[in-house]
């Protein structure tokens, strides 16, 4: 009787905690006052699901949970209860309930019983409320341990001739039946044939059994599980309305030995619209990635014939057919590299999703009208560098919410709609995704972030600055404009920890504000964190790459731009802006075919929003490269962010521009950082 | 020492070693290479490949006894001169000169680092009785990455202990020494 569950119980809560997820943007999606029948559905068998899954895997506490909920959504389905906001919040918050029970099962806590507690309540409150659920009644008054399906059961249960073959004996179902709850059987021994006929290996008796209790469904059905296709079998709740919900779902019990496959089939089917898993080491990758993938081998198999073939009797004359076939092979490469990597990549939906509840909740909470718009949902990005960018986007979500949009009041004083919008937008530009995070409120208050900032001790007061470093100053660590800390931001942990996160991420973070226009906050990452497009640059035999998304222009110097301080170093003049210099070779070593600054190249690269000039030899070409990790038979080397190998097999490093730029400041204290021999 | 030697064992001789019950023939097989005409022995089982010397791709700010990375089939090795390592007179690269990839146990799991030696000499077997303790060198040479003495038929073989010898705080030791000099030079 007893299978191994715990091998599909992953699975179920992978499975729940999307079911959650579905539920939540639909719940959020309900338009008050007027049910779409079919948003309900997809929330109400999301719940079901969970449901029957928990009740499935023995985690009673969730399913009586679900039980509860379920009902509340039945009744909105049927149109006997009103879609309210009160509901819809309710809903929320045990959508939260649920997760927190289901993270605390599956990590093996502590359930917070008294929040479960309050939450039960407030539903069975709220289904008391309504004079029309009367056929769930039942439900309300059961205390919290014994909710779900606590009703009786009409189970019909006639064995056929052959059941004792499979090695089943009734006696034992009956006996576990017990277990469930108070059980009355009645036996049918019509079929018995005379004694005479009687052979003792086959099974004439049928029952019909009462079983009263808080059994559910499930469990009666996990007790029949081995004889459901060795007899006639209905289970019938005595309450027509459970029955409904059950008949609906599930039409028929299933077999054991099959809804453990199929079960889960038909939650993915019945449930989860086609979205992937939020956050589990697995990928779901789509059939039509896969079958991409396969072509393009099918291709490149092709073209390695081909070549193959002309290798075998190659003469001069043939050389063009072999450019072409190489180019041929570059292209096959190039795209199966590009489809494999698309097999990690998922639409930033997942990480866009959270964003509508967000920002409904702290809307709510701060009494502010806001519309979120998103666009560019199914903009694809890498998995690893999705999951790392959910806590900084939330990050600024909460601090446009807070800091940038006004009050509907100060709003409509200054002229602008009462609702506010937010944007989030992601699209795709070269090789970076873009995230950007709009809002159209005050924007950022120039000369309290500078007030600020002086006070804070980050900038000297005398200094003048520019709109675009006043608003880089936010972004400095320790720096909050807030006056009040509120639960929503302001403790300053904030925005250098966001621009931290994203550049370890290999990406950038942009600020733009415009005084009561609102201020648009720009995400730009690698769509891959497995390769990078570097510029390739030597500095006398050696090659290192500078990761493109750095790099805003490479030029050569000429006399008139240099400007060297005694003592502090070289800088030079480039539009205004004087930007130090860093030899590439003083921090790294080795030897270059020149040191004479405008003989060499300077490449100008840009991090922390600071300008610097790098020096080099000369520029080489630009390509994408295979990320390598140092650390793995080595360790980290400061200023070098990792390796990567070159077309002719040789090692080149990858340059990691913020480590070379603390780097460089310990040289210049020290002067040359000598090789410990 | 004894324990020392000990660890220099294979596991499966160790329970052997530690009991002090030695079965003769049943030895450790120990890779043997040459550095400035002394024999050195690494256990076997550590040896992944030994290729030729090729050239390496520096990494700046590293002891010099690190002569840079390699990339073995799409695997990025560090390598590290013995001769350096060993302040030893240095001599130029030539055909025979070899890199042996070993296999390093660390904290951290394996890693994979090549050692660059004059050349590949034999592989011996050696029994644990046959395992002399670590004499004192004096100054020249630091006893600790030796984990035995072996006596081949010619020769006396050194037995590297390579955890200690390559582990990453030992390669680090130095650079980071230089580290701290310019931290404290720049804090003033």
């Amino acid at each position: 009787m007893t299978i191994d569950m715990s091998q599909f119980l992953e699975t179920f809560y992978e499975e729940s905690f999307e079911g959650l997820e579905i539920m939540e943007t639909e719940l959020l999606a309900l338009d008050v006052g007027e049910a779409d029948s079919e948003t309900i559905n997809t929330i109400f068998r999301a719940a079901h699901s969970i449901k029957g899954g928990s009740g499935t895997f023995g985690l009673n506490a969730v399913a009586d949970f679900t039980h509860v909920m379920e009902t509340l959504l039945d009744e909105m389905r049927d149109g006997k209860r009103q879609v309210t906001e009160e509901a819809v919040n309710l809903l929320l918050t045990t959508v939260d309930v649920l997760r927190e029970m289901l993270t605390a099962l599956r990590e093996n806590t502590e359930l917070d019983s008294e929040r479960i507690k309050v939450t039960h309540d407030q539903l069975e409150e709220l289904l008391d409320s309504s004079s029309s659920s009367s056929t769930v009644q039942e439900t309300d008054n059961s205390s919290k341990d014994v909710p779900a399906g606590a009703q009786s059961w009409h189970i019909s249960f006639h064995p056929h001739v052959n059941l004792f073959k499979t090695g089943n004996d009734p006696v034992r179902i009956l006996r576990e039946l017990e277990t469930l709850g108070e059980l009355e059987v009645k036996m049918d021994s019509s079929a018995l044939p005379e004694f005479n006929n009687l052979d003792p290996e086959e099974s004439f008796l049928g029952w019909e059994l009462e079983l009263k209790g808080e059994a559910t469904r499930e469990a009666i059905d996990e007790v029949f599980a081995w004889v459901e296709d060795e007899c006639d079998l209905t289970i019938m709740a005595a309450e027509a309305e459970a029955e409904v919900i059950h008949a609906e779902a599930e039409p028929e019990p299933e077999p054991e030995e099959r809804s453990q496959t199929e079960g889960r089939s038909t939650a993915s089917t019945q449930s989860r619209k086609p979205k992937a898993a939020a956050e589990s080491t697995s990928i779901r990758v789509g059939i039509d990635k896969v079958d991409s993938v396969i072509n393009l081998v099918g291709e490149l198999v092709i073209t390695q014939s081909m070549l193959s073939t002309l290798g075998e009797s190659f003469d001069m004359s043939k050389v063009n057919s072999l450019i072409q076939g190489m180019e041929q092979l570059e292209l096959n490469t190039r795209q199966l590299q590009e489809q494999v990597m698309r097999m990690r990549m998922m639409p930033i939906n997942f990480a866009f999703q959270r964003f509508p509840r967000l920002v409904h909740d702290m809307s709510q909470k701060m009494g502010k009208n806001i519309e979120l718009k998103m666009t560019g949902e199914q903009t694809e990005l890498d998995k690893t560098v999705m999951e790392k960018i959910g806590d900084p986007l939330v990050h600024l979500v909460r601090n446009s919410l807070d800091h940038g949009i006004e009050s509907p009041e100060k709003r409509k004083e200054a002229g602008k709609p009462e609702t506010a919008t937010l944007r989030l937008n992601a699209y795709h530009q070269g090789g970076n995704i873009v995230i950007e995070v709009i809002d159209d409120g005050a924007g950022l208050n120039e000369e309290k972030i500078f007030a600020k900032a002086v006070e804070q001790g980050l900038v000297p007061a005398d200094i003048q600055l520019e709109p675009a470093r006043i608003h880089e100053l936010i972004l400095l660590p320790g720096f909050s404009t807030a006056d009040e800390v509120t639960d929503v931001s302001g403790r300053g942990v904030g925005m250098d920890v966001v621009v931290r996160n994203i550049r370890s991420l290999g990406g950038s973070l942009e600020v733009w504000s415009k005084p009561g226009h609102g201020s648009k906050f720009t995400i730009r990452l690698p769509l891959t964190l497995a390769i990078l497009d570097g510029q390739t640059v030597s500095v006398g035999e050696e090659d290192y790459i500078i990761p493109l998304i750095s790099i805003i222009e490479s030029i050569q110097l000429t006399s008139d731009m240099l400007n060297i301080v005694v003592g502090k170093g070289e800088t030079f003049k480039l539009r205004n802006e004087h930007l130090p210099i860093i030899r590439l070779h003083n921090v790294f070593g080795g030897s270059p075919n020149t040191t004479d600054l405008i003989e060499g190249l300077l490449v100008v690269v840009e991090s922390d929003g600071r300008k610097i000039g790098l020096f080099v030899d000369e520029l080489k070409g630009q390509q994408q490269v295979v990320i390598k990790s140092l650390e793995v038979n080595y360790k980290r080397i400061e200023g070098i962010s990792g390796a990567t190998i070159l077309g002719d097999g040789s090692v080149a490093l990858i340059v990691d521009i913020p480590g070379l730029i603390s780097l460089s400041n310990q040289v210049t204290a020290t002067g040359r950082l000598k090789k410990s021999a | 020492m004894t324990t020392d030697i000990a660890t220099a064992q294979s596991t499966n001789d160790m329970s052997d070693a530690t009991d002090g019950v030695n079965t003769e023939g049943e030895g450790t097989q120990f890779l043997t290479f040459i550095l400035d005409n002394e024999a050195y022995g690494v256990e076997i089982l550590r040896v992944q490949e030994i290729k030729g010397w090729t050239p390496v791709t520096r990494i700046p700010n590293t002891p010099e006894y690190m002569q840079g990375v390699l990339n073995l089939r799409g695997t990025i090795v560090p390598i590290v001169d013995m001769r350096m390592r060993f302040n030893l007179e240095q001599i130029e690269y030539t055909p025979i000169t070899v890199i042996i990839v070993l296999s390093v146990k660390s904290e951290n799991g394996e890693r994979v680092i090549g050692l660059v030696v004059d050349s590949v000499s034999d592989v011996i077997d050696v029994s644990a009785k046959n395992i002399k303790a670590t004499p004192d060198f004096g100054t020249t040479l630091n006893t600790e990455f030796i984990s035995g003495l072996a006596t081949s038929t010619e020769h006396m073989v050194m037995l590297l202990d390579v955890d200690k010898l390559l582990s990453v705080d030992e390669m680090t030791a130095l650079s980071q020494a230089s580290d701290l000099q310019a931290d404290s030079d720049s804090s003033e």
